[in-house]
């Protein structure tokens, strides 16, 4: 029971941190249409801010709480800078565009900045310092759940929630749903649409870095292809939820964390990634609109 | 036809003689294009059969549930209310992927390019630019097809359709967007093709003045239902006809 | 006064990318040793570079932009003009017997070396045509053709290690076995939407890769296969001197037959009805053609090439293993296509040149190799998507002559 309870709870650990990240893929997907395939980019990148101020102020001796405070900060805002001008260089001028193109720039965008950190940086695994500290009151829980996963899904639950508000009940977040319902329409009423689409990047960029920080805490090591891996599996996780959605976005992550954690407990930890692609096939092909998705029939 | 809960299309029982002009009319939103969209495959319909008698084949066959692929090789041509040309590719093009559906050259054909597909494929460019002619775009014949005056796209879909050797054609509104001298040349242009292609006819449009002219008869649709039917003489006096179009209070 | 807005504008864009740059490219950490080190030089770089920069991207953009209708016309003149050029009998003569003549002594004026790359580069342009025939003429992007590649290098691979077939045995068996492959991928999934086909065939190549990797017993996991035996010439052992020669003008002729095929295929009914597919689905089932059909032809066309290329690999490497095959393998070729011009035969041997050799010949580069692909794919896309020789669809022009 406790190993059940051990794969429960590490399948929702690793299920935020892919909702987390699918949050940015599924906002970007349904006000542009476009699968912002460098988005697990800059999740890797706000990681490694991360790694770098950690390294920085640690040097100074401050306090691990206030470090870890701080590099997260900074990754944010430097995860939402990239991921501005990422779309100002790579997505805006195709915006009229054919997808594939669109597409295909993405796919440099992403192979470009993964080579950009390799240069600038190194090809090696980095150690990531856990600074995250232990919570006294989960000690009796401590052989299943870490105070690190703790943080996890608190934050997780905190973002959504957030996002959600954002996104209901302010003047932006109407305006993100408009344009995401008809981008033309939307500027003849007075919308700055370009203003909306580069929120809306920044606003994926915040949640992936925030995703990037938890998890290199959580795992302890980063290099620069993490977030290819994690960026295609946080898009599983968004598809299967139904692209477009938030709620099918988070749905998704813990139904893929899940699967996965139970999947490398109870049959094999070899095949692990493949169960997510082999995950992902399966539900393009029986119900490619995700779980809560809605299925989009074209006029003719 | 439902979607979902909604009714869109409830008993409408239509049929087409050999030979017919027949004509399906209703105000926006009746019903009309979904119809269409019923009989020529991209939508399934729910409940409800569409039957085809060829002329030389004796029986009656049910062909509700084909792909629209399969629909059109039965011998079932439509074209759109909002224009689906091949844009990239010239007029002639457009005509000869009309004949794809009544030609069989596969890829070692392509490949080895015997004297049976080379054959084949002269008489594709051959019978394109014949129907282009006869529809009056020969004129265009190695223009793209996005370069056409709105007309000439019309009559260009309406040439492609033909290429398919149907029946029966489906013209979904023809006449949209059209100037009145244009409307009057497809007029002549549609009783050209039934009589000189042997083809029956089916079409919805707004143009009334079209209608009348060349219907045989008119069937008319609101709210996704059959309210009358009859030839133009009669469908022009019928009350439950001036109802659905000039509302309550019209007479 | 303009001119000083300019410089302003580009002096902004400096300071944000050194902002932008300034914890990836100025600070280099060692975690291990906990030493920092920084390098301002980098940031002086970044500075200038985009400063400069920023002028070339906002004249093209602005260019661009101005004269999207102007550009149209001129590029149709410019086509015609390059058409005439194509056309012309007396250069086609000419150039392909200057081609012909260089290919066939090339491997006695250049190093061992040397042809070994061109060989490289050839089966590059063997991919790149077959993925031509996928992503140029139907329009589907596939991100996982590297799959079908690894399932013909595997097949000569473990039919040689087996059952000690030859290479010339085995070619055909790769390029039926990538087809099928095709055929089995391609059918549940080629009813999905462009972006959707494209992370699934990237799914399933990973997957692909994933197993070579991990099943022992069958694909020898990541040590892979090695000692795979080169093609014999009429059953007798070459040395590797004469291997290397030899499998050299294999790729030429091979490359020879596929543009041949290609050429056909793309002026026939089959590949009219492809790109009437990538014009406008609806339209084309209206006229009678089968989506799924048409678009698997396509897809175990290309894979076909890719299963050919896959035993071609093996034998010349005589080594496989599962490092061969990742994704981006997957998008160097896509690269190929792409920069060479989507749906232009010759745009993809250029483009397999381009990518294929540079790279060799530009040591200094070899090292940002990847990084420029990134770029190239960006700009391409962004001031030039038709790549650098636009794909010249021959058009059915009505002489009427025939009457």
């Amino acid at each position: 029971m406790d190993y059940f309870l051990e794969l429960f709870l590490g399948g929702l650990t690793r299920g935020s941190i892919y909702a987390l990240i699918a949050l940015g893929y599924t906002m970007v997907y349904g006000i542009i249409q476009l699968i912002n395939f460098a988005h697990g980019e800059i999740y890797m990148i706000g990681a490694f801010t991360a790694l770098i101020v950690i390294s920085v102020l640690m040097s100074t001796g401050m306090n691990p709480v206030a470090v870890i405070l701080i590099a997260g900060f900074v990754a944010v805002i430097y995860s939402c800078a990239y991921g501005f001008t990422l779309e100002k260089i790579a997505y805006k001028p195709l915006r009229n565009a054919p997808r594939l193109s669109a597409l295909i720039s993405a796919i440099g965008m992403s192979l470009f900045l993964q080579n950009y950190v390799l240069l600038a940086q190194t090809c090696d695994f980095l150690p990531f310092p856990n600074l995250i500290p232990d919570f006294e009151c989960i000690e009796p829980f401590a052989h299943i759940i870490g105070s690190t996963d703790v943080v996890i899904l608190v934050t997780t639950a905190v973002v959504m929630i957030i996002l959600t508000i954002l996104i209901r009940y302010t003047k932006i977040g109407k305006a993100m749903r408009a344009t995401s319902q008809d981008r033309v329409m939307a500027s003849l009423m007075g919308i700055d649409v370009n203003t909306v689409i580069s929120f809306t990047f920044i606003l994926g960029s915040a949640t992936a870095a925030i995703g990037g920080v938890l998890i290199a805490s959580h795992i302890g090591m980063i290099n620069f292809y993490i977030g290819f891996i994690a960026g295609i599996k946080a898009f599983v996780a968004a598809v299967l939820g139904g692209i477009g959605s938030l709620p099918g976005a988070v749905l998704g992550g813990f139904v893929l964390g899940w699967t996965e954690s139970f999947a490398t407990g109870y049959i094999s930890s070899d095949y692990e990634d493949v169960f997510a692609f082999l995950f992902l096939v399966l539900i393009l092909i029986f119900k490619p609109s995700g779980i809560l998705g809605r299925s989009e029939q074209s006029k003719v | 036809m439902s979607f979902g809960g909604l009714k869109a299309l409830d008993g409408i029982d239509l049929y087409v003689e050999r030979g017919e002009i027949v004509a399906l009319i209703g105000p926006n939103g009746a019903g009309k294009t979904t119809f269409f969209n019923c009989i020529s495959g991209i939508y399934a319909p729910t409940e409800g059969d569409i039957f085809i008698m060829k002329p030389q084949a004796g029986t009656a066959k049910r062909i509700n549930g084909l792909k629209p692929n399969q629909v059109t090789s039965k011998g079932l041509a439509r074209t759109f209310q909002n224009i689906r040309l091949f844009q990239n590719m010239t007029v002639l093009e457009n005509v000869m992927m009309g004949r794809h559906v009544r030609t069989n050259a596969g890829i070692a054909g392509a490949i080895f390019r015997n004297r049976k597909t080379r054959d084949e494929e002269k008489q594709i460019v051959e019978r394109s630019y014949g129907i282009i002619k006869k529809i009056g775009l020969a004129y265009y014949v190695n223009e793209c097809a996005k370069n056409l005056p709105y007309g000439a796209q019309r009559r260009l879909e309406i040439a492609r359709a033909i290429a398919t050797e149907p029946f029966l054609l489906l013209l979904d509104e023809p006449a949209a967007g059209m100037n009145p001298q244009e409307t009057k040349e497809l007029d002549m242009l549609i009783q050209r093709i039934r009589d000189e292609e042997n083809i029956s006819i089916l079409l919805i449009e707004h143009d009334m003045k079209l209608v009348m002219s060349i219907s045989e008869r008119i069937y008319v649709v609101d709210y996704g239902k059959k309210i009358a039917e009859g030839t133009p003489e009669e469908i022009k006096i019928n009350p439950e006809v001036i109802k659905a179009y000039l509302g309550e209070d019209a007479y | 006064m303009r001119k000083f807005a300019e410089i302003r504008k580009s002096l902004y864009v400096a300071l944000w990318f050194i902002f932008l740059t300034f914890p990836i490219m100025v600070i280099r950490i060692n975690p291990l040793e906990k030493t920092v080190e920084w390098r301002w030089m980098n940031m002086a770089l970044v500075g200038i570079g985009t400063f400069f920069l920023s002028f070339l991207w906002r004249y093209l953009i602005s260019k661009k932009e101005e004269g999207s209708k102007r550009a149209e016309e001129k590029q149709n003149e410019k086509i015609s003009k390059l058409r005439r050029l194509i056309e012309n009998r007396k250069i086609i003569a000419g150039s392909v017997v200057a081609g012909a003549l260089l290919a066939a002594v090339f491997p006695f004026v250049v190093s061992l070396y040397q042809t070994n790359i061109m060989t490289t580069a050839l089966i590059y342009v063997m991919l790149g045509l077959g993925l031509n025939i996928v992503v140029g003429l139907a329009g589907l992007l596939d991100l996982g053709y590297v799959a079908f590649y690894a399932v013909g290098a595997y097949a000569y691979a473990l039919l040689n290690y087996h059952f000690g077939l030859n290479f010339w045995m085995v070619l055909p068996v790769g390029a039926a076995l990538g087809a099928l492959f095709g055929i089995l991928l391609g059918f549940p999934v080629l009813r999905l939407r462009g972006d959707y086909l494209a992370i699934v065939t990237l799914g399933f190549g990973e997957i692909i890769r994933l197993i070579l990797e991990n099943w022992n017993e069958f694909s020898f996991g990541p040590s892979g296969i090695s000692n795979i035996s080169r093609p014999p010439l009429f059953g007798i052992e070459l040395s590797v001197q004469n291997a290397t020669v030899y499998m050299y003008y294999i790729m030429i002729f091979l490359c020879l037959v596929t543009i041949f095929i290609v050429k056909r295929l793309q002026d026939s009914r089959i590949g009219r009805a492809w790109v009437a597919l990538r014009e406008d689905e609806v339209a084309c089932q209206a006229m009678g053609i089968d989506r799924t059909k048409t678009k698997l032809t396509a897809f175990a066309l290309g894979a076909t090439w890719a299963g050919m290329g896959g035993v071609v690999f093996a034998a010349k490497t005589t080594f496989v293993n599962p490092a061969s095959f990742t994704i981006w393998e997957s998008i160097i070729i896509l690269c190929i296509v792409v920069l060479g011009g989507m749906g232009s035969v010759i745009g993809v041997i250029t483009g397999a040149f381009i990518i294929i050799l540079l790279p060799e010949y530009l040591r200094v580069f070899s090292e940002f190799r990847m990084l420029m692909f990134g770029i190239i794919l960006v700009v391409m896309m962004v001031f030039r998507p038709g790549g650098i020789i636009s794909g010249v669809r021959r058009t059915y022009k009505f002489e009427g002559k025939n009457f």
